[in-house]
């Protein structure tokens, strides 16, 4: 593999934080930075002006305290939800949705195999009855992971009732988790996220679900949050998965759509390898995006 | 296609300021600028976008153009219009196609963009065209995009060149080649080859893109980019025009409500036109993408062009024409008032139409209110009137109220709203057919020279709005006209547009409607 542009700010800060002092070419460039890296004016601004009142502060002109606290006050914002995935019910069903092409099918395969390896059983339920071809790419990741697969018995099946089967025979086979993929669908479609609502509603019919996780992809800029809320209100999010964080984008709207909504973001996605899903630590994510 | 609702809104908001002030001060100008940038920046334009955008407004707005001119707020909307088209790509382009055939089509961009979904959207489009073309499935990396494809190409009832598996297995660039071929001997007319999805950093993957391209030699490199994407589109943009040299772009996921700043970004950053929109998940969701008109959108000048088109279509010029006269001479009746009625009705769904008119951006609310019914109800009550009391209603008394109101099923009140509506309309009519035609807000500084004619007109004086600003006068002497009874209550309606204001009065949008139209077709 060639060498790639790592997945930081740290180019966009390195000018910055190799100068002497800190003046205003400093400010405008952490401005530009934050914006680049989508997360968005509103929380750029606040961002921003926290450190300004920090600098006056500490009364401070090193570039290299600049940066530290810039740090600190990402890993801090971000650290105020718990982002531990609660798996702990039998079956723990867990939900994932998503708009279009964000990576919802390859995220299940990753945490199939995640889940796997800590030697849980694993069934996945293919909801995703509308896209062409969607069923035959999860199956494919099925196997990949090593877990079960409940296939709609005809293209087009109510995606509800696929679910239902999904959760019917991991209690009868005393599965330990089960993961339930949906259709992409755009959060402005009424008609396919009312239908999302009954799929829960079908779910909870047999078990409470423990998790719905939203997928969201690295890419998004400001839609982000009006996805966020969109689906917070018809499935019930519980958590955030953001995804293609190998590429250039940076997904600084996570932040806007955690703090805005109080939704934990708690898987990362990292490549299109099986392996290249880990949970949310904080610490690391701001540590790598600052440097 | 609300696409850049939100843009429009913001923008809106920035303007509704600026449109109140004589003169622009340099202070006033910056004030417009900082809360363009932010819109934008809201929007997911690009940063160094937005920075080259904002300069070049404020650099024109401070100009002479702009303090000479009789309208600055309007000027300055016409700069940021003017602006917003060259970025978009100034002129729409379309597909070429190979001189001699197959037309080679390549299709590249990230995972999930939607290139798969598309190329059976193309595929079905150019059949329409009368073309034949075959889809070649090139993406083996992603676990069944192939089988996908050929969903996806039954769907469109195109062939699909499929020789290799997919999921990691075989050479795409080898599949491409022989695809190419194939469809030579087949004597297919337009070959589009679906590639896998590829991050812009990921080296590898972009030289084996590149390498497709070496051995396919397309005529057209399609560039498939989320609508929704943020900030990244310039680095994406960047590497995919680096890597495989695209020669147009598609915006795919237009349906949702993303502000689509990517479209502004991309554009301005390589220069290549925007050619195609996907609007939608069904195969038909395609068109090819009009930069002029999503800049009037952006600007929530509505598409004036869409509407003319639609208007043009259903509305009888020669039709228009006898209306306008019947305005200027007084004999403007209520069979006529139905006839209008009726015919915009034939247009289609008014709340659709409306929501293509400047200035709907800001009603919004008020349009999902709005009930299409009352004029079904409007309608019931005119055909219960005898042909004597529609062309001459000042005969209608009492007691004919109470027959028309009995006839139609509905209450005496009713017909008398419905008579005091009529009356307002044919006096504001009157005024415009002789000349007064009142401004649309917003339709000022349509480009192509269709409006700004009107301000500063005479305005019928009974009833109407006390308003200094002669934009929202008019705005409120038209919401007068077309249904309120008295002065709207403030926030109702009066300055958000034109004229819907409570617009739960049916007769409300058509006389605007008919005002615009009698402006658009040759007036």
């Amino acid at each position: 593999m060639a060498e790639r542009t790592p997945w930081s700010l740290s180019g966009a800060l390195r000018g910055m934080f190799a100068k002497k002092t800190i003046d205003a070419e400093t400010w405008d460039d952490l401005e530009d930075a934050l914006i680049q890296a989508d997360f968005g004016p509103s929380i750029t601004d606040a961002i921003v002006s926290e450190l300004r009142a920090k600098v006056a502060r500490y009364n401070t002109t090193d570039p290299t305290d600049l940066q530290r606290m810039l740090r600190e006050g990402l890993e801090e914002r971000l650290s105020t939800l718990d982002s531990t995935l609660n798996l702990s019910a039998r079956p723990a069903v867990v939900l994932v949705v998503g708009v279009n092409g964000v990576g919802k099918t390859t995220t299940i395969g990753k945490f199939a195999k995640f889940l796997r390896t800590y030697d849980r059983s694993v069934l996945i339920g293919a909801a995703d009855t509308f896209r062409a071809a969607a069923v035959e790419q999860l199956a494919t990741w099925a196997e990949r992971a090593g877990a079960d697969i409940v296939r709609p018995q005809a293209h087009g099946q109510d995606p509800a009732s696929v679910a239902f089967q999904t959760v019917e025979r991991a209690m009868k086979d005393g599965t330990e988790i089960v993961i339930i993929d949906t259709a992409g669908r755009l959060q402005t479609k009424g008609g396919l996220m009312d239908e999302l609502t009954k799929i829960r509603k079908v779910i909870e019919k047999q078990t409470p679900i423990a998790e719905v996780l939203l997928v969201l992809d690295a890419t998004t800029g400001q839609n982000g949050l009006a996805q966020a809320e969109a689906f917070i209100q018809h499935a019930g999010v519980t958590g955030l998965v953001l995804t293609k964080l190998d590429g250039s984008a940076k997904g600084g709207f996570v932040l806007a759509v955690q703090e805005k909504t109080g939704i934990p973001i708690k898987l990362v996605g990292q490549g299109e390898g099986i392996n290249d899903l880990t949970g949310f630590t904080p610490h690391v994510f701001a540590q790598k995006l600052v440097g | 296609m609300a696409t850049f609702g939100n843009l429009s809104d913001r923008l809106a908001e920035t303007f509704k300021n600026l449109r109140t002030k004589g003169k622009l001060s340099a202070a006033d100008v910056d004030g417009t600028v900082r809360e363009i940038r932010r819109a934008l920046l809201d929007a997911d334009v690009a940063l160094e976008v937005v920075k080259d955008f904002t300069g070049k407004v404020r650099e024109r707005a401070l100009g002479d153009e702009v303090s000479k001119a009789l309208n600055p707020a309007q000027q300055v909307v016409k700069i940021v219009n003017e602006e917003l088209v060259e970025i978009l790509g100034g002129q729409q382009r379309r597909l070429e196609f190979a001189k001699k055939p197959p037309t080679i089509i390549m299709l590249a961009g990230l995972q999930g963009a939607g290139k798969t979904t598309l190329a059976g959207k193309l595929a079905k489009w150019l059949v329409k065209d009368g073309h034949t073309p075959i889809l070649v499935a090139a993406d083996l990396q992603r676990p069944n995009a192939v089988t996908q494809l050929e969903v996806v190409g039954a769907q469109a009832g195109v062939p699909v060149y499929a020789p290799e598996p997919g999921n990691g297995v075989g050479n795409p660039v080898k599949v491409a080649r022989d695809g190419v071929k194939f469809a030579q001997q087949k004597m297919h007319d337009v070959v589009i080859v679906d590639t896998a999805g590829r991050l812009g950093v990921d080296a590898e993957m972009m030289k084996q893109a590149a390498d497709i391209r070496k051995a396919i030699d397309p005529d057209e490199v399609l560039f498939v980019i989320d609508a929704m994407i943020g900030q990244d589109a310039v680095a994406t943009a960047k590497a995919f025009q680096d890597g495989v040299d695209f020669t147009g772009v598609v915006l795919s996921k237009l349906d949702g409500d993303a502000r689509g700043g990517a479209a502004l970004s991309v554009a301005s950053i390589t220069g290549r036109p925007i050619m195609f929109a996907s609007t939608g998940e069904s195969l038909d969701d395609f068109e090819p993408f009009h930069p002029d008109r999503m800049a009037s959108r952006i600007l929530d000048l509505g598409d004036i062009l869409t509407l003319i088109e639609q208007a043009q279509g259903a509305f009888d010029e020669d039709e228009a024409r006898k209306m306008a006269e019947k305005f200027s001479t007084d004999s403007f009746t209520l069979d006529d008032f139905l006839g209008q009625m009726q015919q915009l009705r034939n247009m289609g769904s008014i709340k659709k139409m409306m929501s293509m008119l400047p200035g709907a951006g800001a009603m919004k609310q008020q349009l999902e209110n709005f009930d299409e019914r009352e004029i079904v109800r409007t309608e019931a009550i005119i055909q219960s009137m005898t042909k004597a009391e529609r062309t001459t209603p000042k005969l209608l008394n009492g007691s004919r109220r109470l027959r028309i109101a009995r006839g139609a099923g509905s209450t005496v009140t009713e017909v008398n709203q419905l008579v005091s509506r009529f009356e307002q309309a044919a006096k504001m009519m009157k005024t415009v057919a002789k000349g007064g035609m009142p401004n649309i807000p917003g339709m000022g500084p349509v480009p192509g020279g269709m409006g700004g004619g009107g301000r500063g007109k005479p305005q019928p004086k009974k009833k109407g709005s006390k308003s200094g600003n002669p934009a929202k006068r008019a705005a409120e002497n038209l919401a007068l006209a077309s249904g309120e009874k008295a002065a709207l209550p403030p926030g109702a309606g009066g300055g958000t547009g034109f004229g819907l204001g409570g617009s739960k009065k049916a007769g409300g949008p058509t006389e605007d409607e008919m005002a615009a139209l009698q402006k658009m077709l040759g007036r």
